[in-house]
């Protein structure tokens, strides 16, 4: 029987570092994150966790120091927002081009300037480039179960690539909800025994690990790490079954809400998801075919599968809570990216919210889709791209 | 079993950075590692800072290191290695790994004074059982000869060039041997290649001691220095012999002075041979030679109080 309780996300995803009981965590302290490594760093202090805790200077450190411990050989996790990911933007593109299946919990925040501390999308749309697996959560319950599946991913030993699993600053990292956890014997089985790939420790093999690879050899090695990547959608979904077996909660690549015979649809990530669905509900009362699409792995971006989801809709508005400025939001680029190939294309609209924690309500989930409603009877979209709930 | 510091059982010992390497003839970098290498007892496991060590050892798919080895960036040696260290320990707490192991991270100037400093004062502040070893060659040699905080005054660098109105570099260099004595970490030293058996008694030392050290080794570049390739353990020699460079130690911090020259030496010995000084000994720059001396000396003086206990 799972255990039912009433929890932070932050308070969830540290649970779950201490029943994965990581080798080495090595990480700076950063609002919102910061709680899990200071719930972490009490269960080192009172013996619950075997872990060795490295806490160092700066989050630069943090991932250098991670990126050590990896290559030594042995599990290794990390929290970090914003500011720190940014900061740690050198040492992801290493971790990854290295295949160190590092653990990493993002607790989404802002970027500064304006300094904020609240939750955004920013900091992981920023690092999205960085060959890190992304998995994004709704609620603290996806929280703890992306953390606990993100090492069979990355640690399968044909993928071997970073991960993060991602959730909203204080909407989700602060608030307290009903969750479930799982017992510890379970997370350990579920995760298995590490295994090491050319560990630094085996002093007998010596390895040297981050030689300079000039032209001659270098795509060979960006290639093999591009194919790793394109591996991932099987991993996790693979690892989404038997996590639903033990769990019975089930997991996708992404979740369609409503979607089947919708006519207009949101497209939107993490905590504002869970905002949504009740007015499509509302909608769908009302007798307007309205549904929702949110992805859960942003990186690699599941293109076929969800230009498969969203075929025959007539009209999208992508939410993006971050933005490319210059471009469209992040997650609009991907979605138009991925319905780039089927025929009749639906009528694309880009609404950037929730910027540095602005609240996203219902009643703004609503006059989106009214907006939408609009869209799919002309067949025409007034604004492409647009920033909502401003002050003009 | 301890290898004695003598040279008929030191040559027996094998080479575990290999020749084959393409850092330049007479570099002193890799002097150094052989020696550093040499002295440890135990397995070795080193992080390597970027910079001309680096990617002149390991040219993929050729690595010129018998020993694991990584590079992950330029900052952060230090922390790389304070990394692999913390793994030991946590492998070493769950029973799964026994054997005695030493760490060593290996860093250029610009990787250590400059860039580094602050990867390097975290990973010693935290207590990892770890070796530093800076070689400093006093500017940033991989990128073409650019300015660090450790080049000496009046160093005509590419980004201290000496031209109209400038002199060569304007400031005095940083002392980071009495910044990581300022740490409170059980053992740092001064030591030059020149000197063979001080810097491997030294590393014994360090690697002996549980807790974090710090060896800082005066390396010449041929390229930036603008000398022979065939002077380089003479030059190292002039550094020590002129009190540019004390040999000295700071264990627990008590600080002993492991050697005296017989004769100090001017500065201008040492500063002759090179090209990048040659201005200095143009009439207009009297001056500023002068206070090159009087800064050697300054320093000189007070690594004697500091091992005076004053």
């Amino acid at each position: 029987m799972a255990k039912a309780v009433a929890v932070t996300g932050n308070q969830a995803v540290a649970e779950a570092l201490r029943q994965i009981d990581p080798d080495v965590c090595a990480a700076y302290p950063i609002t919102p994150s910061t709680e899990i490594m200071q719930r972490f760093a009490a269960f080192v202090a009172d013996g619950d966790v075997n872990t060795i805790l490295v806490t160092v200077e700066s989050e630069h450190s943090a991932m250098s120091a991670c990126i050590g411990a990896a290559a030594a050989g042995g599990r290794v996790v990390t929290a970090t927002s914003s500011q720190g990911l940014a900061l740690m933007w050198e040492m992801l593109y290493i971790a990854s081009g290295m295949r160190f299946p590092i653990l990493m919990a993002l607790v989404n925040r802002a970027l500064s300037a304006p300094i904020n501390i609240h939750g955004d999308h920013s900091d992981g749309m920023g690092a999205r480039d960085a060959g890190w697996i992304q998995l994004y959560s709704e609620n603290a319950q996806e929280a703890y179960d992306n953390t606990i599946q993100a090492l069979r991913i990355a640690e399968h030993m044909d993928i071997r690539l970073p991960i993060m699993t991602c959730m909203d600053g204080f909407i989700i990292s602060h608030s307290i909800e009903r969750m479930e956890y799982l017992k510890d014997e379970e997370v350990k089985d579920f995760i298995g025994e590490y295994k090491a790939l050319n560990p630094l420790l085996d002093i007998d093999n010596p390895k040297t690990i981050g030689a300079l690879v000039l032209p001659d050899y270098f795509m060979e090695h960006k290639k093999a790490q591009a194919d790793a990547m394109g591996k991932v959608k099987a991993v996790v979904l693979d690892v989404a079954e038997r996590f639903g077996k033990l769990s019975g909660r089930s997991y996708g690549l992404f979740e369609d809400y409503r979607l089947g015979d919708a006519d207009i649809t949101l497209v939107i990530m993490g905590s504002a998801a869970g905002t949504a669905k009740d007015v499509i509900d509302d909608l769908r009362n009302r007798g307007i075919k309205a549904g929702l699409l949110k992805p859960r792995l942003f990186r690699p971006f599941p293109y076929e599968e969800i230009a498969d989801a969203l075929k025959g809709v007539k009209a999208i508005c992508v939410m993006d809570r971050a933005d490319s400025s210059g471009g469209y939001g992040p997650l609009f680029m991907e979605i138009s990216s991925a319905l780039i190939h089927i025929k009749e294309r639906p009528v694309m609209i880009n609404k950037v919210y929730g910027l540095g924690g602005r609240d996203f309500l219902p009643e703004h989930a609503e006059t989106v889709l009214n907006e939408l409603a609009e869209i799919a009877n002309t067949g025409k979209a007034k604004t492409f791209k647009e920033y909502i709930t401003v002050r003009e | 079993m301890t290898t004695p510091l003598v040279l008929k059982e030191l040559s027996k010992k094998e080479d575990l950075l290999t020749g084959g390497h393409r850092l330049c003839a007479g570099c002193g970098a890799s002097i150094i590692v052989r020696q550093v290498l040499m002295a440890a007892e135990q397995p070795v496991i080193a992080s390597n800072a970027t910079g001309c060590l680096e990617v002149a050892t390991t040219i993929y798919p050729y690595t010129a290191w018998k020993i694991p080895w990584i590079h992950s960036a330029f900052e952060n040696a230090a922390a790389t290695i304070s990394g692999v260290e913390s793994m030991y320990r946590a492998l070493k707490k769950r029973g799964r790994i026994q054997r005695d192991i030493k760490f060593i991270a290996f860093g250029g100037d610009g990787g250590t004074y400059d860039i580094g400093l602050q990867s390097l004062s975290g990973a010693m502040e935290r207590g990892h059982n770890i070796l530093y070893v800076c070689y400093d060659n006093g500017a940033y040699m991989n990128t073409g000869i650019q300015r660090s905080s450790a080049t000496p005054l009046g160093a005509d660098t590419t980004t201290s060039p000496v031209g109209n109105v400038q002199p060569g570099k304007t400031q005095v260099r940083k002392d980071l041997t009495k910044i990581m004595i300022a740490h409170n970490v059980p053992y740092v030293a001064q030591a030059s290649p020149s000197h063979w058996k001080d810097l491997m008694t030294k590393v014994k030392k360090a690697l002996s001691i549980d807790g974090p050290s710090f060896l800082n080794i005066i390396s010449p570049c041929n390229r930036g220095w603008r000398t022979a390739t065939n002077n380089t353990i003479e030059l190292c020699r002039l550094a020590v012999d002129t009190c540019y460079w004390p040999l000295y130690e700071a264990e627990d911090g008590i600080i002993k002075l492991n050697y005296t020259p017989k004769e100090k030496k001017p500065i201008t010995e040492w500063l002759k041979p090179q090209g990048r000084f040659k201005h200095l000994f143009k009439p207009d720059n009297e001056a500023l030679l002068k206070k090159v001396q009087e800064d050697v000396d300054k320093n000189w003086e007070a690594v004697l109080r500091l091992a005076k206990g004053q």
